[in-house]
Formats: C-alpha cells, sequence, structure tokens
C-alpha cells in the first residue's frame, strides 16, 4: 500500500486532488481511499488530506503518519517542520515551488519532483490553483501512475472548458515537474 | 466503470454514497437542513432532482424541527421519506423525532455522526446517536461508503415492513467516512426497485389523508398508552432478526452481506474479541490480522445496530472468550464506563464472568490509531491472564493528539 499525505490551504484543491488520485487507481483496477482533516471550513487555512493506494481493498481509516509521498500543494509550507513529520525512508516529494532546493529538506528523503503549479495554473486557468497540475507531477515523479486514468478521472469533476484547462494543467504538470534524485 | 449486474463503479464520499442510497430508493419526500459534515447529502440530492433522476417533492425547510415534522406526516400519508442531519440539527429535532416514533411513520434518516452542542467541536462523536438512545428509533451505524449505500436501501425494507413499522436512522462517522472518498458500488435502478417491491406485496399500511381523520397512535392515557409502549417495544425486538433477514437478502440482489445485526470477525476460535462500531473497525481489523499472524487469537464484533440492542447475537458470540475490550465514540455521563460498554457488561451475567474493558477513543476527531488498537488488545489479553486491570481507560486522552 502507498501511503500519500497532501498539505496544502483551504481552496488550493488538496481534498480534491486526494479524490481524483483514489478515483484514477479505481480505473486501473485498484483501490484509493482518501479523505481530510480540517477544523472549520474556511479559504486558506491549513489542509491535510490522506490518500491509501493499493490493488487490495483499504480498510485502514486513520491518518497517515509515515506517509511514502508528500504533496505539497502550498509553496510556503516547503519548510514546515510537520510537512516531513513521520516520512519514511526513501520517500518522495512532490512540491509546488518556484525555485529548486539548495540543499535536501529532509534526510529521509531519496526523491523530489518540483513545479511551478501556481503559474501554470494561472496560465492554463486563469487562477492560482495547483491541485491538478500537482497530480501531473505526481505522475512524472513517482512514475506510479500513468496520465490516461488521471485525465479520465478528471472528467468526473470537471466540464467544457474547466476540463480542458484541467487537461492541460496535468500534462503541464507532468511535463514541466524536475525531478531530483538526492 | 462497471463490475458485475451492471453496478456503477464510482469514486465517492460517504455522503454522496448516503444521497445515492437515497436516490435509487425512489422517496416521494425530502426535507432537509444543511449542517456540517452532512451538507454534501443535501446538495446532491438537490442536484438529482434538478437533473430529473431524483422525482420527490423537495422541501427546503427552515430548521431541522420542520424537517422531521415534514417527513413523519409524509410519511404517516403513506409517503417514502427521506432527511438527514447532525449533532445540532438531531438535537434541534428530537421532540419531532419522538412523534415520529410514536405515531410508527416509516421515516429514514441518515445521522452524521459527529459531536453534539455545548463544547463546540466540528468534529466526529457518536454522542449524537447515543443520546437518542430512547427515543424509539431502530439505529443502524455504518463502516464504510459501500455499506452507507446499502444501509441506506436496506433501512427502507426495516422502516417500512408491515411488521416493524418503526422510523430508522443511519449513522456513520463523520469527518472519517462523511468525507472519505473510496471505491463504491451504485446499483442500477431496478435492482434495488426489486429489492423493495416485496414492500409492494404487503398488506397496505393505515394512512392518515385530509378529511379523513382516525386516531394514530398520537394519543393514549391508562391502558392505551400501555398498549402503543408495548406495541412499539414488540416491533423493536422483532426488527432484529428482520434485520438479519434483509441482509442476506441483500446477498442475493446485490453481492453483499455484512453479517445482520452484528458483524463477527474472526471470533469463532477467539480468546480476545473486541466490540465496536463504525469507521475505527476497518482498523481494528488490520490490527487484528497482524496479531493473528503473530499467533494472537483475536477477533472483531462489529455492532451494526444500536438501538434495538443485540444483545442475544453478542451474549451467543461473546460466550467462552476470555477478555473483552468495548469501544465507545462518545462518554458515558455518571456511568461507570462508555455508554456501549455498559450494555455489553450488562450480559455478563449471561457469557460469563470475564474480564471486560471498556475504551474510550475517536472522539471529537481524535484518531483511532492502529497504535491505539494494539493497545486495546494487549490491555485485554493482559487482563485475560489474570492482571489487574481498570474498569475504564481513556484511550484518547491518554495518547494526547494535537
Amino acid at each position: 500500500m502507498i501511503e500519500v499525505r497532501f498539505h496544502g490551504r483551504g481552496g488550493q484543491g488538496s481534498v480534491m486532488a486526494s479524490r481524483i488520485m483514489a478515483n484514477a487507481y479505481v480505473r486501473i483496477g485498484q483501490y484509493g481511499a482518501s479523505f481530510p482533516m480540517f477544523g472549520f471550513e474556511r479559504r486558506g487555512a491549513p489542509v491535510t488530506a490522506f490518500g491509501r493506494f493499493d490493488a487490495q481493498p483499504i480498510r485502514e481509516r486513520t491518518q497517515i503518519y509515515n506517509p511514502h509521498i508528500v504533496v505539497v500543494l502550498d509553496p510556503s509550507q516547503r519548510y514546515f517542520e510537520n510537512v516531513y513529520k513521520g516520512l519514511r525512508s526513501e520517500a518522495t516529494l512532490v512540491l509546488n515551488a518556484d525555485s529548486a532546493f539548495t540543499q535536501k529538506p529532509h534526510q529521509n528523503l531519496k526523491t523530489a519532483g518540483i513545479v511551478n503549479a501556481d503559474q501554470i495554473s494561472l496560465e492554463e486557468v486563469g487562477r492560482a490553483l495547483p491541485n491538478t497540475c500537482m497530480l501531473g507531477a505526481f505522475a512524472a515523479t513517482t512514475g506510479l501512475l500513468p496520465l490516461e486514468p488521471l485525465t479520465e478521472a478528471l472528467g468526473d469533476y470537471f466540464q467544457g472548458s474547466r476540463l480542458e484547462a484541467n487537461i492541460r494543467c496535468l500534462r503541464r504538470g507532468y511535463e514541466e515537474t524536475e525531478v531530483t534524485y538526492f | 466503470m462497471t463490475s458485475k449486474q451492471q453496478d456503477q463503479v464510482m469514486v465517492i464520499t460517504g455522503n454522496a454514497a448516503a444521497a445515492y442510497g437515497a436516490m435509487l430508493c425512489s422517496p416521494d419526500v425530502v426535507a432537509t437542513y444543511p449542517i456540517t459534515p452532512q451538507t454534501e447529502i443535501i446538495e446532491k440530492l438537490f442536484e438529482f432532482s434538478a437533473s430529473g433522476e431524483l422525482d420527490a417533492e423537495m422541501v427546503p425547510v427552515e430548521g431541522e424541527n420542520s424537517a422531521m415534522n415534514v417527513v413523519t406526516a409524509s410519511a404517516m400519508a403513506g409517503g417514502r421519506v427521506f432527511t438527514a442531519t447532525s449533532s445540532w440539527g438531531l438535537a434541534f429535532m428530537y421532540d419531532a423525532m419522538l412523534a415520529a416514533s410514536g405515531t410508527r411513520a416509516p421515516v429514514v434518516m441518515v445521522n452524521v455522526n459527529r459531536e453534539t452542542p455545548g463544547i463546540i467541536a466540528v468534529s466526529s462523536g457518536q454522542q449524537d446517536m447515543i443520546s437518542t438512545r430512547d427515543s424509539g428509533w431502530i439505529s443502524l451505524i455504518a463502516e464504510s461508503c459501500q455499506e452507507i449505500l446499502d444501509q441506506v436501501i436496506m433501512a427502507y425494507r426495516l422502516a417500512e415492513d408491515y411488521d416493524i413499522q418503526v422510523p430508522v436512522m443511519v449513522n456513520y462517522d463523520g469527518f472519517y467516512l462523511s468525507y472519505m472518498a473510496e471505491r463504491v458500488e451504485v446499483p442500477p435502478l431496478k435492482v434495488v426497485t426489486d429489492f423493495l417491491s416485496v414492500l409492494k406485496d404487503q398488506p397496505q399500511r393505515q394512512v392518515l389523508l385530509p378529511g379523513k381523520p382516525f386516531g394514530c397512535g398520537s394519543h393514549g392515557i391508562l391502558q392505551g398508552y400501555v398498549e402503543l409502549r408495548h406495541k412499539h417495544v414488540q416491533a423493536m425486538e422483532r426488527a432484529k432478526e428482520k434485520f438479519d433477514a434483509i441482509d442476506k437478502e441483500l446477498e442475493n440482489h446485490f453481492g453483499r452481506s455484512y453479517g445482520g445485526q452484528i458483524e463477527e470477525y474472526r471470533t469463532k476460535d477467539a480468546d480476545i474479541v473486541l466490540v465496536a462500531s463504525g469507521s475505527m473497525c476497518g482498523t481494528i481489523k488490520t490490527v487484528i490480522d497482524r496479531r493473528r499472524d503473530e499467533g494472537l487469537r483475536c477477533g472483531l464484533v462489529r455492532l451494526r445496530m444500536y438501538r434495538p440492542f443485540p444483545w442475544e447475537r453478542l451474549v451467543q458470540v461473546l460466550k467462552g472468550k476470555k477478555g473483552i475490550g468495548v469501544v465507545d465514540r462518545s462518554v458515558g455521563f455518571g456511568l461507570q464506563g462508555g455508554p456501549i460498554y455498559v450494555e455489553v457488561s450488562s450480559l455478563s451475567a449471561k457469557f460469563g464472568d470475564i474480564p471486560i474493558m471498556s475504551f474510550i477513543d475517536g472522539i471529537a476527531n481524535t484518531d483511532v490509531t492502529a497504535d491505539h488498537c494494539e493497545q486495546m488488545i494487549d490491555q485485554v489479553l493482559a487482563a485475560a491472564q489474570g492482571e489487574e486491570y481498570p474498569e475504564l481507560t481513556w484511550v484518547c486522552l491518554e495518547n494526547g493528539q494535537e
């Protein structure tokens, strides 16, 4: 089972990103379960979402304390301690940022994929909504999911021109991610 | 995405699963008021109504008390009804809930479990369900998004059954399940309609219509009252075996079943058994599997029915065990343990003098972690081996979470 933790802020689409990922896993015949944890719903407040993905049905209903992968949608959290809390060894980071790391942010990290998802979504959607771009970055960094089921999954959440814009975000996230191996 | 019998496979939340379950049962009247973490159910149902998938009278009321009065009156007039609420909303409709059960109106309601008023906590906990214990409602508890959908459908078979005619509340953990998105098989309308069609073959229940007045259980003193209460209590007793039977039928129609009143998970040869309910049971099962691999004979009894309390089946499954731990996601004010613990321990004269421990965990969104489950199993094991043990342990307090 792969355990993924998403860190973002209310309004960035972290919860939807975790759901689209679960949707994509089900589309390839596997299982996915995701749920967010937040207090009162408000834009800008920190949001954590948890995703579990496996070939077997997922029974765990707890938060994730030892993630294999962290997806950070909020650039301001790249140096937050709790983002890296409990990371497994050889873990992966997928980060929305406009600059690379000058040094490894956590000893357990082996791989980091960085993409400027705010900029890409500004160009494609017209607003800084990094979530679908980060799904492309996840696919590029981890190699765990092909783009096809992710693209299909987007159709359950967007329609029309919004769908097309988000498909472009997903593809650009996939193509423009720079992966570093520590 | 499709699977067996043309089910549509979707990745949806517990709330969406509840809305699909209700929509597929084709209710005549839906009256609801939004509240976190239930709001998504209403949003979904109004979407279904707008798209034409749901042909129901949608009543957007000004509060939960009115919601319950609208669905009760509609059910008494012969309609199939649905409403959903949580916590504050449940408290606000309490008197109307009593009227619904007193008049034996077959209302189906989803209650998304959340902590109750007092300490403002937008978080999970079964205290709201516990506080309606003696409302005369049948109360069910689901573990997964799939089970939420299935239980809403089963709730109609139970509520509207001619031999039962008692309102049913389907409970599931707010936040942990309400917003959990996972794989759900949504059955075709025809399969659900077939499953519910037995209700049509039963005698028509009495309906209260304009211009045709009659007494319908709302008034009674002395013997009249006693008789109505006695009938209601008897109907609740019948609901237990009926729920087992409906669960078996579900398997024939949907290819899924859950064990009826209780799910017995690896209990047959178990020495140590946890009794729990709701979403935490999934995690407990993974821990039980791990401990089984290490040679510990442990199991889980998952309560799927809170009212009527399935004591006969509990006695049957707990007899001969060496230690029991009961996990409550609520507190028992003035009780010597969690509310469900107190009920299970009251059966000890029937299943034998063995250590029974009360664990309180998961209140106010505290996470029932795999580690907590390990601790509970270890403590019950120690008690079963003769060590002294506390009757009540606040697991979520001892493992303080931020």
